[in-house]
């Protein structure tokens, strides 16, 4: 070996080492990493059932067992476009290098999986491969679902194969370059993809178990409430800690006290999976509020009480934006209280204070009130103007609850105007959005 | 089989079977046949189907009855009975607000709980009460002239 | 389980509520909880002259409307008139809604019995005065043949015949079966003005008291016995059609009845408004589109800018055109005017009973006869079987001179053998609307010495009187769509108006409050102020210049630049605009003052109006319809603005549909002058007069000339010029 040589190899091994260490630190921990204890494999796992369905479905046919978990993955909110047919796909999910479709996942042999053997189901599933060999973009959450185990990805299989195959072509990706080189996900699938079953640890309860397989593999939760890392994967050193998704916070869901669960009691918690409301800690609205309608709602009590003991474990996260408490009772008179902006303060009499009350608490349903939520806590606003853009349609078993979508015959500045008035008269810090600020929102917000 | 709901409206115990979450509006309506209380736009942007709960001005359009139980009910049939009800009525009947008169049910109910909780109501005051009024006939100029009269038993 | 004082609807109807509120009614409209029925027009024991007045032997003097209230006063300036020819006491005088007739109560201005166009007062001005002064002077020559003496010597006040000379005083009600036989004289001389002693005076409504108790019935409170309610959903498609329906869980909803399936609506009928909602929410409704579905709003204004490049029909032509647009300083601009929806607070509903062989309605409706021929082709029945209970109309706006909402109601009743109240959701109300067609309106002219020398003024927009009232559709001109464009106020030596007819594709159009003025007095009047800027003038010195053959116009300009402060120093980003306009035979000034924050939002500071129509029935009336016509016009103008795409609306409730709030609402002073003319109307005008007012006040407040409504304010933060 020349001299040269040995210098260009010493070159090619450190850049190889420096590529590999810099993968390592970019790609952190993996989700469950956090719980350290003893892993084993499902099958050696004796002291109870993580995966599959709750006792009261075991004997269930395949395809009800399939709709548990698919309900469970909340397969159906991100495959179908509202007012078309269930699982049909098309809906956009816009980025901000374009808009991403997704695909038809009902039986039919042209335009959806209905020519999917097992194997392409599972590759699609926990791989990330299409049948075609395609990659799939990580909107599809596969990286979640990787941890399923076999038999539950093809009880989803089989569920989805029940259904009326549905002709229905999702309409093409429109991603700029470099985004639309699908190759290029094989190598952050090689990254980023733990590629791996869920794998139980010893040292929790049975209940922990199940909920880490519930809340990791299924409910794919840190796909919403996980920070990104560089590599836009999930960044797990913060763990639940909160990000923006589709244009909505998702809050902090870690142990802390301050910001996350820590304080929340179970019945809270409990209550607000199941209802997607829990007093004092208001309503889950967008993203979150399908996810209870579409999911959460339909878990076994015992599920909804496995999450929350997984839930309580995660390290607890700070999210240093949001205060420390939130903000209490305003006062009745709209005189009393923070009254500054009189833009939003018009705004919010003629159009929100039927059901928000200028307390915030709302004369018509507890589902109302403000006092006590994030969304009007969280100095960035948010969720406030996003609900205020786009609205919500909650299904609760008291019924529909919903709020009008104001954002198109608002301006931004009205809506900034609005949302700003409302941090400041229900939250602990006011906010400070502009224009500019809306018209992001509206652009970040999912078709 | 569920229980029949049991309310109490304008003094009067009524009972009669609904649904929980049935809007308080269409039992009004449609089951009391009390139809002073107006259906407008039943998502609570418009104020038409505005009654008292306890004194207070709620949208009845997104009230469910099962929130109502065991609650002081009044509606645009029996505010005449309080003392701002009669104020305030008398007030929109001589500065002759009232155009067709279909959102004045809902105007009425919102005055009438303004001047029982601030006597003496200023602009910002009559804003904060009645902005979530709707009067297509475009009656706003009297309903606040209307409500300073009621409040001081002056013209303004 | 049923606790005391358990309420059903039938005991509620046949119980003691009805009757026990029957004593405190001033109205017979009014003469039961929900009534049933209408009262029927009984003349035996009366004195029935015309078909207007009714006295009994009390003295209760019946006075039957021909024109439907919806607000706009009209009950009680029409008795006004009827009483004040007639002498009657104003006391003893009540109201009753006509039946449906057109023999008998046909609107003078259009052949047919509707309410609509400003005309209630205008058009039925002579003939009620003429009705009201033959019937006195029958009851007069009755009192006078009882007591032997000369009619030429008996006078009438206050529902008695007077006879000065000897002192004698007879009650109407005393010779009112004695009138009834006598023959009218004939061209009995109405009252010179300076007599009258109702007329004028700013008199209470009649139809008010009730209003403020929840007393007053509208169409949409009726409740019959065994009735069950109905909600609707019409094909979000204009022009589409019902394809599959799927209502095994919609019959599963608790209260709900049956599921009516139609050829382009669904409805789903429930013991109650809330099953039937629940009952559509849970509806599989597959709809058959049709090639409507392609429409956007983006094809519609195409369509309409292309059909207004060609030329049009000419509707007037005075001068030489061509030779006066060739010289002097130019000036061209087109103005575009968005769909509207009319979103009456009380959503369209109509109540039907059909049977074998009649049909019975329960509505407020702006076109009583037409909705009984309409509904009697849908029923099945000869028109004489169907029978219109008229109600008081939240609101009409010109929506209710359709019949579709009653037609669809007849179609959902025919399938059962119950009454039926059919609701529109306001979703169903405001996307099934019968819009205000979109407008653009080309002016082209020239200035000359600082006045303007040639006007071109080309309408292009919905033919609305075509499919309203065909005959009135003639030689390819919608008189609606010109009205002011063809009487605009000022001098034009050259003047030239073209109307080019474009139906705009898939979403139907009709009458909206202000009708055609609403673009002919936004065109003008903005055009007008742009003008003014161009010859250097202040716009109300330019307007005054050009108003010297029109007394009225000019005078209401005078007094509303006094009244207003017009030319005053203002803060920084706030502008006076005025307005000026004959419309609907009134004439109207208006200002608004405005202010335009840094980032475009508007605040509306004060709205001065004065106004010249001519004989105000009841001043007071004449205000509050300014008033509220303003604030019509102006949430049009800040807001309004119906979009389609893929063939449906996109704005569904007041969340999206916006509506100028209390809040809003500045300060609005309205001059009434006096006139001995013959009234004008008044329902309309001042929905024509606030957007381009609102307009120009932006113009001089910012510098921004916008020629779009609604008024974008994206265009009028800080710094941003037109």
């Amino acid at each position: 070996m020349s001299g040269k040589m040995r210098i260009l190899t010493s070159l090619g091994v450190i850049a190889i080492v420096a590529v590999a260490l810099g993968l390592w630190i970019v790609r952190g921990p993996g989700p469950l990493d956090f719980a350290g204890g003893t892993k084993v494999t499902l099958a050696d796992y004796r002291a109870g059932k993580p995966s599959g369905v709750p006792a009261k479905l075991e004997k269930a046919s395949l395809v009800e067992r399939g709709e548990y978990i698919a309900k469970a993955a909340d397969c159906m909110v991100c495959h179908t476009k509202p007012g078309e047919k269930e699982y049909s796909g098309g809906l956009g999910f816009k980025l901000p290098f374009g808009t991403l479709y997704s695909t038809n996942i009902t039986p039919d042999k042209d335009t959806g999986i209905g020519n999917y053997s097992d194997q392409d189901f599972l590759n699609a599933v926990q791989h990330g491969k299409r049948r075609d060999g395609a990659r799939l973009y990580p909107a599809m959450p596969y990286t979640s679902y990787t941890f399923m185990t076999d038999e539950d990805v093809l009880a989803v299989k089989a569920y989805l194969f029940s259904l009326p195959p549905v002709r229905a072509k999702a309409p093409e990706n429109t991603l700029s370059f470099p985004f639309n080189q699908r190759w290029a996900m094989m190598v952050w699938s090689a990254v980023f993809n733990p590629d791996t079953r869920f794998a139980p640890d010893t040292s929790k309860s049975p209940e922990w178990n199940r909920g880490a397989y519930l809340v990791e593999a299924l409910a794919h939760c840190g796909e919403c409430h996980t920070p990104r890392n560089l590599g836009f994967a999930l960044d797990n050193r913060r763990k639940f800690a909160g990000a923006i998704t589709a244009g909505w916070r998702a809050f902090n869901i870690s142990s802390d006290k301050a910001t996350g669960l820590g304080n929340w009691s179970d019945k809270d918690l409990i209550s607000y999976l199941s209802l997607g409301h829990a007093p004092g800690h208001g309503s889950a609205s967008g993203p979150m509020g399908e996810a209870v309608d579409h999911s959460f709602s339909q878990f076994a009590p015992e599920d909804i009480r496995s999450i929350v003991a997984y839930l309580r474990s995660v390290p607890p996260q700070p999210s240093p934006d949001l205060p420390a408490t939130t903000a209490p009772v305003a006062p009745a008179s709209h005189k009393d209280g923070i009254t500054a902006d009189a833009r939003g303060k018009m705004l919010f009499a003629g159009a929100c204070a039927s059901c928000h009350g200028w307390s915030g608490e709302s004369p018509v349903s507890p589902m109302a009130t403000l006092t006590g939520t994030w969304a009007v806590n969280d100095p960035a606003a948010t969720n406030v103007a996003q609900i205020v853009l786009s609205g919500t349609k909650r299904h609760t078993p008291d019924g529909a609850l919903s709020m009008p979508a104001f954002g198109n015959a608002y301006t931004d500045d009205e809506i900034a105007a609005v949302a700003n008035y409302v941090t400041a008269r229900f939250g602990a810090k006011g906010s400070k959005l502009t224009a500019k600020d809306v018209a992001e929102l509206r652009e970040q917000t999912a078709e | 089989m569920h229980m029949a709901t049991v309310l109490t409206i304008n003094g009067e115990t009524k009972s009669f079977d609904a649904p929980p979450e049935m809007p308080l509006l269409w039992v009004l309506r449609d089951i009391l046949g009390m139809t002073g209380t107006k259906f407008g736009c039943g998502i609570a942007q418009c104020g038409a189907c505005t009654v008292h709960v306890d004194g207070k001005a709620v949208r009845s359009c997104v009230l469910p009855v099962s929130a109502v139980e065991n609650r002081a009910i009044t509606t645009i049939e029996h505010v005449g009975s309080t003392p701002a009800g009669a104020k305030v009525q008398k007030a929109w009947l001589d500065l002759e607000v009232i155009q067709c008169g279909y959102c004045q049910s809902g105007q009425i109910m919102s005055a009438a709980a303004l001047l029982a909780a601030t006597p003496n109501p200023d602009d910002s005051d009559i804003d904060a009460a009645m902005a979530g009024n709707i009067c297509r006939c475009g009656t706003y100029v009297r309903i606040r002239e209307a409500v300073k009269q009621a409040a001081n038993g002056r013209q303004s | 389980m049923n606790a005391h004082n358990s309420v059903s609807r039938r005991s509620l109807l046949t119980g003691g509520l009805a009757t026990g509120l029957l004593l405190a009614f001033h109205l017979p409209l009014r003469a039961a909880v929900n009534e049933p029925s209408q009262p029927a027009d009984a003349t035996d024991g009366k004195f029935a002259p015309n078909a207007f007045i009714r006295i009994d032997e009390t003295g209760r003097t019946v006075l039957m409307m021909p024109q439907v209230e919806m607000g706009q006063g009209t009950y009680t300036s029409i008795s006004m008139i009827l009483a004040e020819e007639l002498d009657a006491d104003w006391a003893k005088v009540e109201v009753l809604h006509a039946p449906p007739d057109d023999k008998l109560y046909a609107n003078p201005a259009f052949g047919l019995q509707a309410t609509g166009g400003s005309t209630s007062i205008r058009a039925w001005w002579k003939p009620l005065r003429a009705a009201g002064a033959s019937a006195r002077a029958m009851l007069v020559q009755a009192a006078a043949a009882q007591w032997g003496v000369d009619p030429a010597g008996c006078t009438a006040s206050k529902g008695e015949v007077i006879h000065a000379a000897s002192g004698r005083k007879l009650g109407y009600g005393a010779v009112a079966l004695a009138a009834q036989g006598q023959t009218p004289p004939k061209d009995v001389p109405v009252k010179d003005p300076k007599d009258f002693v109702l007329i004028g005076q700013s008199l209470k409504r009649l139809d008010t008291p009730d209003k403020v108790n929840g007393k007053a019935v509208y169409g949409i409170d009726a409740i019959l016995p065994d009735m069950k309610i109905a909600v609707i959903a019409n094909c979000p498609v204009f022009g589409g059609k019902v394809g599959k329906v799927d209502d095994s869980a919609a019959v599963k909803v608790a209260g709900v009845r049956k599921v009516v399936v139609l050829d382009d609506a669904v409805a789903v009928i429930g013991d109650h408004m809330w099953a039937a909602k629940k009952g559509l929410e849970a509806l599989k409704i597959e709809w058959n589109e049709g090639a409507n579905a392609a429409i956007s709003t983006r094809d519609i204004w195409q369509n309409l800018r292309d059909a207004s490049a060609k030329d049009g029909v000419v509707a007037k032509s005075t001068g030489d055109i061509a030779k006066a647009l060739a010289s002097g300083d130019k000036f061209e601009a087109a103005y575009e005017l968005p769909f509207l929806a009319h979103a009456s607070m009380e959503p369209i509903n109509a109540t039907v009973r059909v049977t074998k062989d009649s049909c019975e309605i329960w509505t407020g409706t702006q076109i009583m006869t037409r909705v009984q021929s309409e509904a009697a082709k849908a029923a099945g029945v000869p028109v004489d079987k169907v029978i219109v209970n008229q109600h008081l109309l939240g609101g009409g706006f010109g929506r209710k001179l359709e019949p579709d909402m009653v037609v669809a109601a007849v179609k959902v009743a025919r399938q059962v053998d119950y009454p039926v109240k059919v609701i529109w959701t306001r979703e169903e109300d405001i996307q099934h609307d019968v819009y205000r067609p979109v407008y653009r309106d080309q002016i082209a002219a020239s200035l000359v010495d600082g006045k303007v020398s040639g006007w071109k003024y080309k309408v292009a927009g919905s033919a609305v009187l075509a499919r309203w009232l065909p005959p009135a559709f003639q030689k390819g001109i919608d008189i609606d769509a010109i009205d002011a464009a063809v009487d605009a106020p000022y001098d034009f030596d050259n003047f030239h108006v073209e109307y080019v007819r474009a139906e705009p594709p898939a979403v139907p159009t009709g009458f909206w409050r202000g009708v055609g003025p609403n673009n002919n007095v936004f065109a003008v009047e903005c055009a007008m102020d742009e003008l003014a800027r161009k010859a250097g003038k202040d716009p109300v010195e330019f307007r005054r210049s050009m108003l010297t053959k029109n007394p009225r116009a000019l005078a209401v300009l005078n007094l509303v630049a006094e009244k207003s402060g017009w030319g005053q120093p203002l803060p920084p980003r706030v502008g006076r605009g005025v307005c000026v306009q004959p419309s609907f035979a009134s004439f109207l000034a208006t200002v608004v003052e405005a202010e335009i924050d840094d980032i475009g939002e508007i605040t509306l500071r004060r709205i001065t109006s004065v106004v010249d129509t001519g004989i105000a029935v009841n001043p007071d009336t004449v205000k509050a319809q300014i008033e509220g016509g303003l604030i019509f016009g102006l949430t049009a103008a800040l807001y309004g603005e119906i979009t389609i795409e893929k063939g449906r609306v996109q704005q569904s409730n007041f969340h999206d549909y916006r509506m100028m709030r209390i809040n809003e609402t500045p300060k609005i002073e309205v001059i009434v002058v006096k006139s001995g003319e013959a009234p004008g109307g008044i329902g309309e005008a001042g929905v024509n007069a606030g957007p381009p007012a609102l307009r120009n006040a932006i113009l001089a407040a910012t510098g921004v000339t916008l020629r779009r409504l609604p008024i974008d304010r994206k265009l009028l933060a800080a710094g941003k010029k037109a």
